[in-house]
């Protein structure tokens, strides 16, 4: 039976027939276009089991990592505090590229192959940089506030306090229910930067804490975690427990591992679709699609995958960055 | 396919760009009212849950709208016959029943933990007695 079908196809492609045979082609798209809806449709349901997850885990947490304080950091600024700003560049830069990709796909379809050229050219620079800005954003998480997939440094209060120094007295640094912190790491590079955190209204305060101890251990002022962590320790000063000393503790396990796997699925996608993206533009510059005649489809395809990768990332924006 | 001219569909396509990029600017600064880092105040005026649900409410729907905004315009959605656009857009609507049943069971989880935590706050000689009761009951029964 296969062999027959197979005869059969040979036979139309021999005689310059196209490849369907049943009439109208359904629902008036070729089959690669439908497919790819479809694929994009199954796609759309592993991102939403993974965003859905993401957003059962947090509403079961008291507290979650606030996200203008986890994102506040931008490439050359220091330790400025920037709420958001880098992640809105990023948005922008996947939004502009996918702008160029409807031109290179409108380019497509009155067949000017260097129209299509240069907007497909710049829709691979603007994943390109998206890529790049994702790689810094991974490597000041990981290696500047020593996030894991694992361990979450990026805590919450939950009561007031006041944090104790190495004599046990009371300093300076008080702070309120809800306010952030970044647990630090023993050896790393934290106290430089006072002056500049102090300037931001206390966002900065991740950066102020210098560590008197470098070796793990239950001192006065921090307990020193056998990797290294600083938990600093507070004295409460409202409340049940007003007057108990404290030591920080970590924020929700699930945010490293949900923040790494989503964004890194989502980066997956950018990267497979920029690798895509460069195949099909050499087959533009080859003149592969002007022997086609088929309004540079396979372009057109791209595009829709290329806009999806937008699609998903307004989505992890919105439960990542902004909520 | 479309069944604009190429200038049409080109202003279309330069129209939607610029509305993505208005929206993804007022959702920022959507944010950054709602941490407080401008205008304070209204944390303080407002009903601070009331204000997390407008503001979170708002920047849901806006970020919904640059969706329907990408799928119709940029990946030309509206363009295709309406059999297509079905095909691919009703089974999305089991998303609405698998937003809801998980928000739901992780609000309940977040519960029994509260639960539990309140529990363990309760003196050991009043939860002992409870479990006496308890256990004289089940001798009863047999």
């Amino acid at each position: 039976m296969a062999t027959d079908t197979l005869e059969h196809h040979d036979v139309a492609h021999a005689e310059g027939k196209p490849d369907w045979n049943g009439g109208n082609a359904p629902m008036k798209a070729s089959y690669g276009k439908l497919m790819m809806w479809y694929f994009l449709l199954s796609d759309a349901f592993t991102f939403a089991g993974f965003l859905i997850a993401y957003g059962t885990l947090r509403v079961m947490m008291p507290t979650w990592p606030v996200p203008d304080f986890v994102f506040q950091l931008f490439p050359f600024m220091g330790h400025t505090s920037l709420p958001l700003m880098f992640v809105t560049l990023m948005t922008f830069i996947l939004l502009f590229s996918s702008w160029t990709m409807v031109r290179a796909v409108q380019e497509g379809h009155r067949e000017n192959q260097s129209g299509v050229a240069v907007w497909m050219f710049l829709t691979i620079l603007g994943g390109a940089a998206f890529l790049g800005c994702q790689a810094w954003e991974w490597t000041t998480l990981i290696a500047k506030e020593n996030m894991t997939v694992t361990t979450n440094p990026f805590g919450t209060h939950i009561e007031s306090g006041v944090y104790i120094d190495n004599d046990g007295q009371e300093t300076k640094e008080i702070f309120e229910a809800g306010e952030p912190y970044l647990i630090g790491v023993i050896g790393a590079d934290h106290g430089d930067h006072g002056d500049d955190a102090h300037d931001d209204g206390g966002h900065g305060d991740a950066f102020v804490y210098t560590p008197h101890h470098d070796k793990p251990g239950d001192y006065t002022d921090a307990l020193i975690d056998e990797r290294g962590y600083i938990h600093k320790k507070y004295k409460v000063t409202e409340g049940e427990d007003a007057g108990m000393i404290k030591s920080q503790a970590f924020g929700p396990k699930a945010f490293g591992g949900l923040f790494f796997f989503i964004t890194g699925f989502h980066g997956f996608h950018v990267l497979s679709g920029v690798l895509f993206l460069i195949i099909i533009f050499i087959n533009v510059m080859s003149g592969l699609y002007v022997k086609r005649k088929n309004g540079y489809e396979m372009v057109e395809k791209m595009g829709l995958y290329w806009h999806f990768v937008d699609l998903v990332w307004v989505f992890v924006f919105l439960l990542f960055y902004l909520l | 396919m479309s069944s604009h001219t190429y200038e049409e569909s080109k202003s279309i396509a330069t129209k939607t760009i610029i509305l993505l990029a208005i929206i993804t600017v007022v959702e920022v600064v959507i944010a950054y009212i709602g941490k407080g880092i401008w205008f304070p105040g209204l944390q303080e005026s407002m009903n601070p849950r009331l204000l997390t649900i407008l503001l979170g409410g708002a920047m849901i729907i806006l970020s919904l709208y640059k969706a329907v905004k990408i799928v119709f315009e940029f990946m030309h959605m509206s363009y295709e016959v309406p059999a297509l656009s079905k095909t691919v857009l009703l089974p999305l609507l089991l998303l609405v029943w698998g937003v809801i049943a998980f928000l739901w069971e992780g609000t309940a989880w977040k519960g029994y933990r509260q639960k539990i935590i309140d529990k363990n706050e309760v003196p050991a000689e009043s939860q002992m007695q409870g479990m006496l009761i308890k256990q004289l009951e089940t001798e009863d029964l047999i």
